[in-house]
């Protein structure tokens, strides 16, 4: 602990502590607890059953009243501990409550009946995790479909842009044509024109093309991206042209140095955009709200919206999905956070 | 046999359908390519993403403005009337200019109101936020990387997602009323609340949010020289005017693109909203984008006209942001080179 400590708050050349160190450590520790305090919570929050959930005040750790099934009766009862007139305590099972006073039975000898005042008795609660929440809305619910709806646009999606992107990125690096730079202009214009300055006439170009409730309706207007075309071109930019020029003297055709050559040569930047195609395209909302409206049709992010926004929300399915929704992202962050934030530092796009 | 091997033998297998498939593209495109020769084969490559650009983004922006023009219900062109500037009219029909209340569409001003205050108060409280992290972050510190990722996990998250995190903690049997029940502070209903829905959006929004400012200006900290702020040590310059005479003037230029990259966010608010509050109580969080949604699409009085039209005027002012920010980096471009 000393060693760690000393290392943590270690200063260069052993210089003394100065105020600005402080309100460093209060900054960085203030902004873990509320940068993943709430995500935490939420997972906590996840295992609790329906009953623990709207409890005030609520309790960090997901816990369950126990209950033991007792000789003579059906039901299983619930198990409280019971402070005795004599000041002792026992674990007693409830059979019954009237008014102030519990009827209880010691599940071991439940022949006699005690009554206990209701004050004097707490209920035996252990840690327990209400894994129900997450199987529920698989089995039950369609929220396996809408996962597989997620995987799917998720995957095509990315798929797709990886390919149109960099062909587009090879013809504009590599060949000399005129209006190349008008095309480059176009696509860089079109960094201008977010989904909510369009939305109302592509959904009327969706509908007419048939795409309307189906899931190709929410992949094709996401896949041309013109961050991804701008990422690979300048990456290819860096190819040299030799390359290129010595395929073509040994007949390579055009389509074979595009996928022979240039594509493997640009696969760090290619793990870049696919990187962020996952990230984007699983994170989607408006625009699969728009076209989607069968129930079988819904992606996760819809889905959870929808349930979420009835009157009578079910938080324990709610949150369970919230966990499982947020998983890949949370991978994503875990293991390739790196390459994310170097590649937005070095671009500025996102 | 080791283990590399096996992979590459599992992973040759894995492609080698992929291999097949190009294979197969190949024989046509060398067709094209003999009729077309070596610089047309660039229009074949363009062509796929062009289509998809020309057809998803070009075509319905042209549109657009053809929408905003008719009127009725339905969503294909045909089946609409040309009305002229009759949508602009109506959205900008008041009786007093003053009074939002008093305009005929009074949700659009409402709207249009509430999303210019959230801008102003968004976008200022997230780059002070986010210029003091990237400060503190920039300091010498164990484990940077480590804390840079801290403030950045939020920007991954789905809106949905931190809507709904957001919407759990300020329930009634939430995480924030359980902190403020420890001060003996009665537990509230935040979310039923006008001004603290309000509140709310921003502080959510800025949480989803700044990490990725963070970002941008903890590198623009990084880039400058090292060697100044040690020539300014030596003369023993206080750190308020290191800040003020160094550091301020060299972040400037990334401090501008920062804040116009957040203020064409900010005008486009929506899911974490829509999930969080849905745009209320009553009309307390109804911003832009949720309006034109809601007219063109979900609304019973559906009016996809006036949704477009309510579209073009936000477009114009995000054309004016993105000009500005492309103004800004040409200029600290060139500074750049010189």
């Amino acid at each position: 602990m000393g060693v760690a400590s000393r290392f943590i708050l270690r200063r260069r050349g052993g210089k003394s502590w100065h105020w600005t160190d402080i309100v460093t450590w209060v900054w960085l520790v203030g902004g873990l607890i509320i940068m993943f305090g709430p995500a935490v919570w939420l997972a906590f929050s996840s295992f609790k059953t329906p009953a623990a959930l709207a409890e005030f005040p609520p309790s960090i750790l997901p816990y369950v009243t126990s209950q033991a099934t007792v000789q003579g009766y059906d039901k299983p009862l619930q198990l409280f501990e019971a402070k005795m007139p004599d000041g002792s305590t026992k674990v007693l099972a409830e059979v019954r409550r009237i008014g102030l006073v519990a009827q209880m039975v010691d599940p071991k000898a439940p022949g006699e009946i005690v009554r206990v005042n209701i004050g004097d008795r707490t209920p035996v609660r252990s840690v327990a995790f209400a894994t129900e929440n997450y199987t529920t809305p698989f089995t039950q619910f369609d929220f396996l479909r809408y996962l597989w709806n997620s995987v799917f646009v998720t995957v095509t999606a990315t798929l797709i842009t990886l390919i149109v992107n960099s062909m587009a990125a090879f013809a504009l690096s590599k060949y000399e044509f005129k209006g190349r730079s008008l095309a480059m202009l176009i696509i860089l214009a079109t960094l201008m024109v977010p989904l909510s300055v369009i939305m109302v006439p592509l959904y009327s170009i969706i509908s007419s093309l048939g795409l309307f409730n189906n899931l190709w309706g929410v992949i094709l207007p996401t896949v041309a991206t013109p961050t991804g075309v701008f990422i690979l071109r300048q990456y290819m930019l860096t190819i040299p042209d030799e390359l290129i020029d010595a395929a073509r003297m040994d007949k390579a055709s055009e389509w074979q140095i595009y996928w022979r050559i240039v594509l493997p040569l640009t696969a760090p930047a290619l793990a870049v955009l696919a990187i962020f195609s996952v990230v984007w395209r699983w994170n989607d909302f408006l625009w699969p709200l728009i076209v989607l409206s069968r129930r079988e049709l819904y992606t996760l992010q819809v889905g959870l919206s929808i349930y979420s926004g009835e009157l009578n929300v079910q938080w324990h399915f709610i949150l369970a999905m919230t966990v499982v929704t947020m998983i890949p992202v949370v991978l994503v962050f875990i293991f390739l956070q790196r390459f994310i934030t170097t590649g937005i530092a070095g671009t500025g796009l996102k | 046999m080791s283990t590399t091997s096996l992979t590459d033998r599992l992973g040759s297998l894995l492609m080698a359908p992929v291999h097949l498939l190009m294979r197969i593209i190949d024989i046509p495109l060398r067709a094209v390519q003999k009729a077309a020769g070596i610089g047309g084969m660039a229009a074949v490559f363009l062509a796929p993403n062009m289509l998809i650009f020309g057809i998803f983004v070009l075509l319905p922006l042209v549109i657009n403005f053809v929408y905003s023009m008719t009127g009725g219900t339905a969503f294909f062109i045909s089946e609409r009337n040309f009305v002229g500037a009759e949508q602009y009219q109506r959205l900008f029909t008041c009786t007093n200019y003053l009074d939002p209340m008093s305009c005929q569409e009074d949700a659009f001003w409402t709207a249009v109101g509430n999303t210019f205050w959230f801008v102003v108060l968004q976008v200022t409280l997230m780059i002070g936020v986010s210029l003091i992290t990237a400060l503190i972050l920039n300091r010498d510190l164990a484990a940077r990387s480590f804390w840079r990722a801290v403030f950045f996990f939020p920007v991954l998250l789905s809106p949905v997602v931190v809507g709904l995190i957001w919407k759990w903690i300020l329930q009634r049997q939430g995480l924030l009323n359980f902190g403020l029940y420890q001060f003996g502070i009665e537990p509230y209903t935040w979310l039923t609340d006008r001004n603290w829905t309000f509140i709310a959006t921003i502080g959510v929004s800025i949480w989803a949010h700044m990490g990725l400012y963070t970002l941008i200006l903890l590198a623009g900290l990084q880039a400058i020289p090292k060697d100044l702020y040690e020539a300014a040590e030596m003369d023993g310059t206080k750190p308020e005017r290191v800040f003020r005479r160094i550091t301020l003037p060299l972040l400037a230029p990334n401090l501008l693109v920062v804040v116009v990259l957040a203020l064409i966010k900010a005008v486009q608010i929506f899911d974490e909203v829509y999930v969080l509050t849905g745009g209320g109580p009553g009309t307390s969080t109804l911003y832009l984008t949720q309006y034109i949604y809601e007219t063109g699409f979900a609304s019973t009085l559906r009016n996809p006209g006036l949704a477009a039209a309510a579209s073009i005027l936000m477009g114009l002012v995000l054309v004016v942001l993105t000009l500005i920010q492309l103004g800004v980096g040409q200029r600290s471009e060139k500074k750049g080179k010189r």
